[in-house]
């Protein structure tokens, strides 16, 4: 396993050389003069110079690519156009939101789409099983910020005074703040050392803040904000899921083995969810791992619409802006990320089925 | 003797085998419930993009104010024969915020997407055929180099890279269809080699090396119509990722411009007006979401019905 691990991330090497080697190339495209690119029309003659050399951009396009997987890989993405501020302390500030509201949105989709497959796949061509489908193809074609939108217009304006209302922007209501955990305990920590950001990371995800601080109603005031969201979020993973768990359900109550359960008698929920559901799970496993990057996409439409200040939003704004940096930072992070969650996905074979032996 | 061998597989026979082999696929696309009603849709939205001057009651960039009286900007939809008032202006989907009909705008939507459905599927097949046919065909590090590129690019989720691709290109819907036939290349260049690949080594491909076939002749006429079947499955299905993600791209401001009637731009223009306007937003998305739909409904059965393992069933 551990053999396999290893061989595993060495593989993940060879493409993450390639992500970065595609957003150098894109950095390097970028039509005009770079300097003004990624500093902003406003920079003058001897800042574009100090920059040209900073950047070795006056060297040959090899040495280039050195220094930009040297700054790239040490984590350092220079510093934001619009914000003067760098890009990596940036990042770090905004990527817990959209951590909290992917994992939501995944955890969500999961919850929902595997027992519609499993459902449907043991009621095949029932009313429901039919019910199922319509809804996952409907959902699978569905635009993420139009069924934000309809989202926001119903839970906020036409169920607006009853018990079901949401709020249809923010993180967070007004007048409500969540307070670290770390201050809540009164740790003791300097401000701007990696224990500090790693800290900072965790706080800026509210509910795992709010559960740890036992700060109830900040908890209920997140869960609110983040309930529209997470579902628009989730409407094609959970589509894909379900789809996805019925035909494997299906494939597998085909199975020889599934007729010998059967046929010792045992009970059919036992027969659905101990023999059927693990042998099916394999694919819908992967697929799931594959739903990371909609959810990264998505993301870039759901926190424009709900005014999330998230790395998709940032991103959003970021290119509007023509903000380079953050764009080629962001681009380069999430398709990392991307690429991490599927290899966390093979790595989790193993432990859904046996059979495979990764070494 | 080849020749003579070759040309007495006549006219009359091959006839009967494509005609055969068309009419059974045909069949079995029949026989595919989700196949029927996508393509049902499909038609009935290339006869609406076809007949949009018909169709729709305006031109869809026409502005209203001063041609109709007491014609407002937003106003809610009206039909006379459902009870709205006669002295009102008709406007099925009523008026946008350039006081333009939103339903003649609706109905030109079509047109765009569709095209942006098929110019960026048919970019991406004809390059990723290519790519695909070389990587399989040629092996070695040919192969190794088209598809470690092919596996980079997959890397990415394919709406934030043509984001990206967007951002350096510059804003607009050349850029955007551009980016969205990039981004979907890789999916077509595999499924081209992995057909390739499975039909390199066959029979009928030695025989035809044997009969002293030219190499490109070989790779068009005898392996690569095997692609067609997984292809047309995938294009059908990458179409309607494509109308999406443009719709996103132009949602965002990044793809189509205003005033183009086009779906996605519609719906981002008039997105903040969400709360007083709701049918400017619902009605552009509805719009896409059925479009994409009928695309993977007719997807789904194309594949059900190419796929062998369910000839019989």
């Amino acid at each position: 396993m551990t053999q396999y691990a290893i061989r595993r991330i060495l593989y993940s090497i060879p493409v993450i050389f390639g992500i970065l080697l595609v957003t150098f190339v894109m950095a390097r495209s970028i039509p005009g003069d770079p300097c003004k690119a990624m500093l902003g029309e406003k920079a003058s003659a001897e800042v574009c110079e100090r920059f040209t050399r900073e950047q070795g951009l006056d060297k040959p396009i090899s040495t280039q690519f050195g220094i930009y997987m040297k700054n790239m890989l040490s984590g350092d993405f220079g510093d934001s156009i619009r914000y003067s501020r760098p890009v990596t302390k940036i990042l770090l500030e905004r990527l817990p939101t959209t951590i909290e509201l992917g994992l939501v949105a995944l955890f969500f989709a999961i919850l929902v789409g595997i027992p519609a497959g499993i459902i449907s796949a043991i009621r095949r061509n029932s009313a429901t099983d039919v019910a199922v489908m319509v809804a996952a193809n409907t959902g699978v074609s569905m635009p993420v910020y139009w069924l934000g939108l309809m989202l926001a217009y119903l839970f906020a304006l036409v169920l607006k005074d009853t018990p079901f209302s949401l709020p249809p922007s923010g993180r967070i209501s007004a007048g409500v703040s969540a307070i670290p955990f770390y201050e809540v305990f009164q740790w003791e920590v300097v401000e701007g050392t990696f224990k500090y950001t790693l800290l900072e990371f965790f706080a800026n995800m509210y509910i795992p803040n709010s559960i740890i601080s036992g700060d109830w109603e900040v908890l209920k005031d997140v869960v609110k904000h983040l309930l529209l969201p997470s579902i628009a979020l989730s409407t094609i993973p959970l589509a894909i899921i379900a789809r996805m768990t019925r035909s494997s359900m299906l494939e597998v109550l085909r199975q020889d083995y599934i007729r010998t359960a059967r046929a010792k008698g045992l009970i059919e929920r036992l027969v659905v969810m101990k023999h059927a559901l693990r042998n099916a799970l394999l694919p819908v496993v992967t697929i799931i791992g594959l739903q990371v990057g909609t959810l990264f996409a998505g993301a870039v439409l759901t926190e424009t619409i709900f005014g999330f200040a998230g790395v998709g939003r940032m991103l959003f704004e970021a290119i509007t802006a023509r903000d380079f940096p953050i764009v080629q930072a962001f681009t380069v992070v999430i398709a990392i990320g991307y690429v991490g969650a599927n290899l966390l996905v093979d790595l989790s074979y193993t432990l859904i089925d046996p059979r495979i032996r990764l070494d | 003797m080849a020749a003579i061998t070759d040309s007495s597989s006549d006219q009359s026979t091959k006839d009967y085998r494509a005609n055969s082999l068309f009419r059974l696929t045909l069949r079995r696309v029949f026989r595919q419930r989700s196949a029927i009603i996508g393509g049902t849709i499909l038609l009935f939205l290339v006869f609406v993009a076809i007949f949009a001057p018909v169709l729709a009651p305006f031109d869809p960039d026409f502005v209203l104010i001063g041609h109709e009286e007491g014609i407002k900007r937003r106003t809610d939809p009206c039909i006379h024969i459902l009870g709205c008032p006669e002295d009102q202006p008709q406007h099925i989907l009523g008026t946008d915020g350039n006081v333009r009909d939103e339903f003649s705008r609706v109905i030109f939507g079509t047109r765009v997407s569709l095209f942006i459905g098929f110019t960026t599927v048919g970019f991406a097949i004809i390059i990723g055929t290519l790519l695909g046919a070389l990587g399989g065909f040629l092996g070695g590090w040919v192969d190794n180099l088209i598809m470690r590129f092919m596996d980079v690019l997959l890397a990415f989720p394919s709406l934030l890279l043509a984001i990206a691709i967007v951002s350096v290109l510059g804003h607009g819907l050349q850029n955007a269809l551009l980016a969205i036939a990039i981004v979907s290349i890789p999916i077509y260049a595999r499924v081209v080699r992995g057909s390739v690949l499975s039909v390199k080594e066959q029979e009928y491909v030695s025989a035809s090396k044997a009969l002293g076939g030219n190499s490109w002749h070989i790779l068009f006429k005898r392996i690569l119509p095997n692609s067609v079947p997984p292809l047309i499955v995938q294009g059908t299905l990458g179409i309607a990722t494509a109308i999406l993600d443009a719709a996103a791209l132009s949602f965002l401001g990044l793809g189509a411009q205003p005033p183009m009637a086009e779906w996605g731009t519609m719906l981002g223009s008039e997105r903040n007006q969400v709360f007083t306007a709701p049918h400017l937003v619902f009605f552009p998305g509805l719009a896409i979401m059925i479009t994409v739909l009928a695309f993977n409904l007719l997807g789904d059965g194309l594949r059900d019905a190419f796929d062998p393992r369910l000839a019989n069933k």
